[in-house]
């Protein structure tokens, strides 16, 4: 018997309703895999051990198992970051309209490297692959837990007053804005 | 000519599910379900000339004609994974289009008798998730969804599936491993979905593009479809235009339309006074065509659809056709694409995951100037040992900028490569 026979089902306890609709939804228990994980992240923003070992337990699969989806996945986390992640795409596409020079200075602005967080806490600034939004580069995607908004035409100054109004919203908050 | 799928440019509430039904809306489902056989869709489908959107350009009824009479449930699923580098034009359909989207998800379920259909979403369509099944409510709501419609027999259920950041999910076996909820990576054929498909089920999977037209060709007639586009490529395509160019952004055009229209009609022509120098029809998934004083001419009258796009030496795919100007250098441009194509390699068979391990190393080296010429024959090396041995189309696609830049810009890389002198280099070129 896995571990994850022996633990309770915190994420059921939390969510009973939602976690009961996508256990309904599909006709393979499995399936609900993908759908659970978005939910174990919605909190904290990644997935802890425990959080797979959950969700393991609740489709008779190995922790491991589970684990291995969040690798493959871009969109699931298994560390904590900042608050938000702001991705930015710099594919082929969007780098012909200056992606590049964009994530570059919103580097020197937030005094961080791609794939680091401002010392805050809050943004975690990443380089992703194509979001279907090539027409409108410079662009990104803030991802808050399971919420994601894209924001389209950006400009460096209006990217630094989005960052800006997230401090302002500080840690606890959500800001869980419109697409801009 | 009005839109036939980005039909909200011209009703701008199309959104709204009364405005639609007002357009004429559902009355191809209602058809379908009251007075067809699921046979007559198929012909009707296979009539039309229309062929998947997706990229790969096969024939639509055809494809749903392997689906076997013996073996059920069968299933739908529509592929709105869109994801290829320079591909936007699912996502303008759904936000905008969403009934008409899928009240052809709903006939293609009927054409082939699935009581179920998924439409499988990426991750980064969140929204998107949350608005289609908004959508689905309302379509169930108003009985164009659910039990026994419109009075028949037939049963339909419409459920969205949100992937989580894989560009291999767009690759049809590995969308339906993701729904399984498993890693998305590709199963080996045969056997195809359309005999052990999603959860062992015959299965159907069509692009978002694709299943759009399906109401219109319902209710317009195969007759009238087949006659927009050309002979073999008929209809109308959504070219995504992105890039170095004045106007990016979708164009719904006819199947045919040159790149000259594209491009200096609709697109506007090239910023800052540049000049136009390579343009990659498909995405990063492209063969570069290489555009200069003595090929100018050919390329731009070269019509844009399944057939005349490989007479200048690329495909026409998902129609992402991305601009490059002459400030670009090819060296630059594969280090994105196998940057890209690094890391979306699924892992699972040898040849893309470790070949592209390798590209990227050397193309790495080669852009930052400390390449040899060497290392050119070694890339061409590797790209070749990639191509063609993977389990799927994503190891192929890896290897065509990178394989097409070398033979097609030698300049670009003699310019960076200290001894690839002219002579040498020329070993390149096929």
């Amino acid at each position: 018997m896995s571990l994850a026979k022996n633990i309770p089902n915190p994420l059921r306890e939390k969510y009973p309703e939602e976690v009961q609709a996508i256990f309904d939804k599909y006709p393979v228990k499995r399936s609900a895999v993908m759908p659970l994980l978005y939910l174990a992240q919605r909190e904290g923003g990644y997935i802890t051990k425990e959080g797979m070992a959950d969700i393991a337990s609740m489709l008779d699969l190995d922790v491991t198992q589970v684990a291995s989806i969040v690798g493959f996945y871009t969109l699931y986390h298994d560390e904590k970051a900042g608050k938000y992640r702001m991705q930015v795409c710099n594919d082929l596409p969007c780098a012909l309209r200056g992606a590049d020079q964009f994530l570059e200075s919103l580097c020197q602005n937030l005094g961080i490297q791609v794939g680091e967080t401002t010392p805050d806490g809050l943004v975690t600034l990443e380089a992703v692959t194509c979001l279907a939004a090539c027409d409108k580069a410079p662009m990104f995607q803030l991802q808050e837990g399971d919420k994601l908004t894209y924001y389209e035409n950006m400009s460096v100054d209006r990217t630094l007053e989005l960052v800006t109004a997230l401090k302002a919203i500080g840690p606890q908050g959500t800001y869980g804005g419109e697409a801009k | 000519m009005s839109y036939i799928l980005l039909r909200h440019r011209d009703i701008p509430n199309i959104k709204d599910i009364e405005v639609y039904a007002k357009h004429g809306g559902f009355e191809s489902l209602k058809k379908v379900v009251t007075s067809m056989q699921s046979q007559q869709v198929v012909d009707e489908v296979k009539a039309s000339g229309l062929r998947g959107r997706g990229g790969a350009g096969f024939p639509t009824g055809v494809k749903w004609s392997f689906l076997p009479n013996n073996i059920w449930p069968h299933y739908v699923v529509c592929n709105a994974d869109e994801s290829e580098p320079g591909t936007f034009k699912d996502r303008e359909i759904m936000e905008n289009n969403p009934f008409q989207f899928l009240e052809g998800v709903a006939i293609a379920c009927y054409g082939v008798g699935a009581a179920e259909g998924y439409v499988y979403l990426r991750g980064e369509f969140k929204q998107l998730q949350v608005f289609l099944d908004e959508c689905i409510l309302q379509m169930h709501a108003a009985g164009l969804l659910g039990d026994n419609l419109f009075g028949s027999s037939y049963s339909l259920k419409i459920k969205t599936h949100l992937g989580a950041g894989a560009y291999i999910c767009g690759e049809e076996t590995a969308l339906l491993e993701s729904i399984e909820g498993k890693r998305g990576q590709p199963r080996v054929r045969p056997p195809f979905p359309a005999v052990v498909g999603l959860y062992g089920k015959p299965t159907v999977i069509n692009n978002v593009e694709t299943l759009t037209n399906l109401p219109q060709i319902i209710e317009k007639g195969a007759g009238w479809y087949k006659g927009l586009g050309t002979d073999k490529s008929a209809g109308v395509k959504i070219f995504s235009l992105s890039g170095n160019i004045n106007n990016p952004g979708n164009y719904e055009l006819p199947l045919g339309t040159t790149f000259r229209e594209l491009i200096f009609n609709y697109g506007g022509g090239i910023p800052n006074g540049h000049k136009l120098r390579a343009i990659m029809p498909a995405g990063a998934s492209s063969s570069i065509i290489r555009i200069d004083d003595s090929t100018f001419d050919k390329v731009m009258d070269t019509k844009m659809d399944y057939e005349n796009v490989q007479s200048v030496g690329s495909l026409l795919g998902s129609a992402s056709v991305i601009i490059i100007d002459d400030t670009h250098s090819m060296d630059w441009v594969i280090d994105k694409t196998v940057h890209f194509f690094k890391h979306e390699s699924c892992g699972k068979c040898t040849p893309c995951r470790d070949g592209n391990y390798w590209m990227l190393h050397i193309v790495e080296r080669i852009h930052a100037g400390h390449g040899t010429n060497a290392d050119l024959l070694l890339l061409k090396n590797v790209a070749n040992q990639v191509n063609g041995k993977c389990l799927c189309a994503l190891g192929d696609f890896s290897t065509m900028a990178v394989t097409s830049a070398l033979e097609r810009f030698p300049e670009d890389f003699a310019a960076i490569c200290p001894d690839a002198s002219a002579g040498v280099h020329s070993t390149l070129k096929a």
